[in-house]
């Protein structure tokens, strides 16, 4: 038994800051790709032919039925096998983005569907077509109102981006093993690193609670 | 596609799958455990134990359940405490899940309508048999569904545990790989053995739901 002693971590204040960089990084951008993505499927399953849209239901079960794990070692390890050779950092915002897309679209499709028919209707007889009603009336509003779960996806993919660290991305939990590796510490470095996420998603819960407020005057 | 590998390893794949069943179930049952004592102390009138609640859901929720598996897995020992891996498996995620079943508890007994509790306490029920007579059976029909969520959530969640060695579904998958070199079946096979999982929890909570729906 070793005892603790937590001055261990300063030295490594710039691993593992840059760990956090690159978290926050994985993050946003994944958490772009979810939501774009999260619209695209969301918008093809409601409204695609069912060429379309059948794959793309089929595709969200399977991203939701799975653990993110397993898709992303399908992802970086399967995917070469087949030609498709993506970079780690590459693997880790697709397979994260993807994972969250489908979760993302199950809300915003719910959204789509609660906007009042007559909003559809008004936008069409005053000239709107099918696709502009869409993009300038209907999903905004469905966006609008599906808010705050979509901000509670956001707030999941930035725990569950920990798990790219299995794939090689030097992000918190990564940089966290690094510095474990030279200083057989594991416990300091890995309540450092859960600080450090607990920071982040206090952050990131208030950025959003903002947001939901500015959302929330300006209708 | 080689389809011939996929049969092949199927029953080991079948056998790796009932480790993952098991600590799914194990870590479960400690979840709910941990959840209902979480849920009652929040809301306790004791302000230490609301504290002691109200960290403990904000901690093991504010974090990932990675860090909380490396933690007590790897950084134990140094705390003395020296766990299989399969124990700190089911110990990791059974804390971890309590947190999130811990709310799906609270907000299932928070939306039994005040009413319910008033008239209660006013024909003289105590505090408790208002709890155990009253708002408890009709809680517990709205918990099915979010406690069902997070079963499914724990299934996946239970994936994790194969980065500290447990042998199960997902790390099964991985040693298959090392010797194949066929990641896109290996996986393949195992995310069947996946959605076959999630659909069997999500097929009980929609039997439950509908039989404790009122008619």
């Amino acid at each position: 038994m070793q005892g603790l002693d937590l001055s261990v971590v300063l030295p490594y204040a710039d691993v593992l800051a840059m760990g956090v960089w690159w978290t926050v990084l994985l993050t946003v951008s994944a958490g772009a790709l979810s939501f774009i993505c999260g619209i695209v499927f969301a918008v093809a399953v409601l409204y695609a032919p069912a060429v379309v849209a059948y794959p793309v239901r089929f595709l969200m079960w399977m991203f939701m039925g799975t653990p993110l794990l397993l898709q992303l070692f399908l992802i970086y390890f399967g995917l070469v096998q087949i030609g498709i050779d993506i970079p780690a950092l590459g693997a880790g915002i697709v397979g994260l983005g993807l994972h969250f897309a489908a979760y993302n679209a199950d809300i915003i499709r719910a959204g789509i569907v609660a906007v009042d028919i007559g909003q559809t209707e008004g936008a069409r007889s005053i000239g709107f077509g099918r696709w502009q009603t869409l993009r300038y009336v209907v999903i905004p509003q469905a966006v609008r109102n599906t808010a705050p779960p979509i901000g509670s996806n956001m707030i999941a993919l930035l725990k569950e981006s920990s798990i790219v660290s299995v794939i090689g991305i030097a992000e918190l939990v990564h940089s966290a093993q690094l510095a474990i590796s030279e200083t057989f510490r594991p416990f300091e470095f890995y309540i450092t690193a859960a600080a450090l996420y607990y920071i982040l998603n206090l952050a990131l819960e208030a950025g959003l609670r903002r947001f939901e407020r500015h959302v929330e005057v300006s209708r | 596609m080689d389809f011939s590998l996929m049969q092949r390893v199927f029953p080991f794949f079948v056998e790796a799958a009932f480790v993952t069943i098991e600590i799914t179930a194990l870590a479960l049952f400690l979840g709910l455990a941990i959840a209902a004592l979480a849920a009652a102390a929040k809301m306790s009138r004791s302000t230490p134990l609301r504290a002691i609640g109200t960290l403990y859901v904000s901690l093991f929720r504010g974090t990932p359940c990675l860090i909380q598996l490396f933690v007590l897995y790897f950084g134990g020992p140094q705390l003395g405490i020296n766990l299989e891996p399969f124990a700190a498996g089911v110990i990791g995620l059974g804390l971890n899940i309590g947190a999130y079943m811990a709310e799906s508890i609270r907000g299932a007994l928070v939306a039994v309508d005040r009413g319910q509790t008033e008239a209660a306490r006013t024909i003289g029920f105590s505090r408790f048999q208002t709890l155990r007579k009253v708002v408890l059976p009709q809680a517990a029909r709205l918990m099915i569904r979010p406690l069902g969520v997070n079963t499914v959530a724990l299934l996946k969640g239970s994936a994790l545990v194969s980065t500290i060695s447990v042998v199960e579904l997902t790390y099964t998958a991985q040693r298959f790989i090392g010797s194949t070199y066929k990641p896109f079946e290996i996986f393949g096979v195992a995310a069947l053995l996946y959605m076959a999982m999630v659909y069997a929890v999500v097929r009980v909570v929609d039997l439950l739901d509908k039989r404790f729906a009122i008619a």
